[in-house]
């Protein structure tokens, strides 16, 4: 599967050659565009840093208390059996019902393993690849007043279900 | 109920820890792991900043808009009971090509002003079939570059930090799919009862 290394390598340089051949042919002021984008960039960034300490600090404890790896070992066989990682079921369970916890999540776990384990690299497109289904569901469904959701939950979360089995399947063959 | 789970992490790592003597390394973790979540927070600032600060260009440089056309046929067929020419679709649309680019500030608001257009085309509080459809895929997450995933490897060193991003993008794509299938399955089964 080296073509899809090829793909990961090549797509962030490829993109920003096409944007800005575009933009110096429409004669637009890339590099002040650029620099005006990048302070929502900074921004963005702080407002993540009290979700991330909140998160990575109440994880840890779990973990260096021997909770979550003793929770893991009860687990492990059940999970095995099935093909699922154990160490990635925490992650699995919140990213349905809060994003900057599951962001947390993730991060705490490719410190652990590093970033290039397995189990890193499945953290990694667990996260990217579903977003948070309870949250957008609130937020919609709450801005327009919407009272009876009818089967729009088990959708979402049936939704969430299958990316995380695709993205167990594609890293084990990716990576595996 | 992220309050609720949260919380009982805390309290069930300090109670296990006072139990089983692991309470020196609870108490190193608080403080180590507070400092670590503050320095890979900064360390997200780089690709962020690189990141918006590019698709600020892409947006002036009409390549949104240009994503957006090709969509369209696409998205007219997922929402049949929204009329071509409404003011939804084009929300819809705007929606779902910011949140493939990762601009999930921009989203937000297009999004609520998506469901808003779907909400006075249906004039009910009960979710309309179009309304769930966009739902299930705001849910499934399609994104080109996930790039604060690729921050977090940054900080920790990956010899490759961007080799996520191809299988990112084929676990989403699937998670998008089943979400239009799911939502198809579902809506069926509900017509065909009444």
């Amino acid at each position: 599967m080296s073509w899809m290394t090829t793909i990961s390598v090549w797509i962030i340089p490829c993109f920003l050659l096409i944007v800005l051949v575009t933009a110096s042919w429409k004669k637009l002021p890339s590099y002040e565009l650029f620099v005006e984008g990048g302070k929502e960039g900074v921004k963005l960034a702080f407002s993540l840093l009290p979700f991330l300490v909140g998160m990575i600090v109440a994880i840890t404890i779990l973990r260096s208390s021997g909770a979550l790896d003793a929770l893991i070992g009860l687990l492990t066989p059940v999970l095995t059996f099935i093909g699922v990682p154990p160490e990635v079921l925490p992650l699995a369970l919140i990213r349905p019902i809060s994003g900057t916890a599951a962001l947390g999540m993730t991060a705490e776990l490719i410190q652990t393993y590093g970033p290039d384990s397995f189990i890193g690299r499945l953290a990694s497109t667990m996260q990217g690849s579903t977003d948070t289904t309870l949250y957008i569901l609130t937020i919609y469904f709450g801005a327009v007043g919407i009272k009876k959701m009818r089967y729009a939950l088990k959708v979402g979360l049936l939704a969430d279900l299958v990316g995380i089995i695709v993205a167990i399947i594609i890293v084990s063959i990716v990576f595996g | 109920m992220v309050n609720l789970i949260w919380a009982l992490m805390a309290i069930v790592g300090i109670l296990y820890a006072m139990l089983n003597g692991t309470m020196d390394d609870v108490n190193k973790a608080i403080i180590e792991s507070a400092n670590e979540a503050v320095t890979l927070s900064i360390g997200l600032i780089s690709i962020l900043v690189f990141w918006l600060g590019v698709m600020k260009i892409a947006e002036a440089a009409g390549i949104l808009k240009l994503i957006t056309k090709l969509l369209r046929p696409l998205i007219i067929k997922i929402f049949p009971d929204i009329p071509k020419d409404h003011p939804a679709m084009g929300y819809i649309l705007s929606n779902f090509t910011a949140n493939f680019f990762g601009l999930g500030n921009a989203a937000t608001p297009l999004g609520i002003k998506a469901m808003q257009e779907m909400k006075n085309l249906s004039n009910s509080d009960t979710a309309s079939r179009s309304m769930i459809t966009f739902l299930a895929i705001n849910t499934s997450s399609l994104t080109l570059i996930p790039t604060t995933v690729i921050a977090i490897r940054m900080q920790y060193n990956s010899v490759s930090p961007t080799e996520i991003v191809g299988t990112t993008l084929i676990a989403s794509i699937a998670g998008v799919t089943s979400a239009v299938l799911i939502d198809r399955y579902y809506y069926n089964k509900e017509s065909r009862r009444k």
